[in-house]
């Protein structure tokens, strides 16, 4: 052990400020990325699920389209059928 | 003979691999870095010189010198994925520049902070600190060109070359202490040399340097993981994936 008292450690025998300075920003930094490469792998994955979802919705409204459509058509045509 | 390696050039088994591999990594990563750090501040003794101010040392040099081999690592990424198209490989690239732009960051604001109470000053234009701010806007070119595309592939690419060009960049930061006569070599490599470091410096210097390549290691496999789903995100095995919920 190199200091006696935990002010001697904090003064780094008169460089604390430059020391902790650099410990700081190193930690800050780093801790830094690490929590936004973690918070951007959760977007990715959001970001993909939300667009499989949305394709879902967007196929089974499509189909539904398609049946309302196909209804109309059969009415449609079995109207014209019986006008004449 | 090489065909053990195919299985990892397929995005999936790397996906999945990589992510069984994080903890463990995450483990060594915080062992190494706890072991070297209250070993540097606490029980490392000050330098003849330079007092407690040396304990800068223990994060500066191991950030500066993996900055450049970040760098070197990712135009090796780059080269493999501008020559064999390796998809991969362009993730890798892009996984790595982050990280490589942090650690050349830190390694100038405590460059800075120990220049000060050193040379007098925070910042001098000298060569050894010019080539490493240059190094930090390559990194910072090289990010802004993988988000400029909406296309992968051709992000990769122009990334690639900006990275390829600016290799050049690293032996002259390498090389800059020998080549002209800057303040810091006078300050810190002579000092350092002429004893040759004791053994009790050496020592936490290693687990640090270790601690921090593990680091890297931990935080590239994270990123590396985001580049594999955002470039297969229309594979089957991405839709299973993210549909299931299995995915941490």
């Amino acid at each position: 052990m190199q200091f006696d008292s935990i002010n001697g450690f904090l003064n780094m025998g008169g460089y604390g400020f430059y020391v902790w300075l650099s410990y700081g920003v190193t930690a800050f930094s780093i801790i830094l990325l690490i929590v936004l490469s973690c918070q951007h792998h959760k977007k990715t994955l959001q970001h993909i699920t939300q667009r499989y979802v949305r394709e879902n919705k967007r196929k089974e409204a499509a189909e539904q389209q398609r049946i309302k459509q196909s209804n109309t058509l059969t009415i449609a045509e079995t109207n014209n059928e019986s006008s004449p | 003979m090489w065909k053990w390696l195919h299985p990892y050039a397929n995005p999936e088994t790397t996906y999945h691999l990589t992510g069984r591999l994080i903890p463990w990594f995450t483990y060594l990563t915080i062992a190494l870095l706890t072991i070297g750090l209250t070993w540097a501040l606490l029980f490392s003794p000050a330098d003849y010189q330079q007092g407690d101010s040396f304990r800068i040392f223990y994060i500066h040099v191991p950030t500066a010198t993996l900055s450049m081999g970040i760098y070197v690592g990712m135009a090796i990424a780059a080269l493999c994925g501008l020559v064999w198209q390796l998809k991969l490989s362009d993730a890798s690239a892009a996984a790595l520049a982050p990280i490589g732009a942090v650690f050349t960051f830190v390694s100038l604001v405590t460059g800075a902070a120990w220049g000060k109470p050193m040379w007098g000053t925070w910042w001098i234009w000298d060569a050894r600190l010019t080539s490493q701010l240059i190094l930090l806007f390559l990194y910072l070119g090289v990010i802004a060109l993988h988000n400029a595309f909406d296309d992968k592939t051709l992000a990769g690419k122009a990334a690639g070359i900006l990275t390829l060009v600016g290799v050049i960049n690293i032996p002259i930061i390498k090389y800059s202490v020998e080549w002209w006569n800057t303040l810091h070599q006078g300050a810190t490599v002579s000092k350092m040399g002429k004893p040759s470091m004791t053994i009790d410096m050496l020592w936490p210097f290693i687990f640090c340097y270790m601690g921090f390549i593990f680091l890297i290691v931990v935080i590239t496999c994270i990123r590396f993981r985001s580049e594999i789903l955002s470039r297969n995100s229309m594979r089957p095995w991405v839709k299973e994936l993210v549909l299931n919920g299995s995915s941490k």
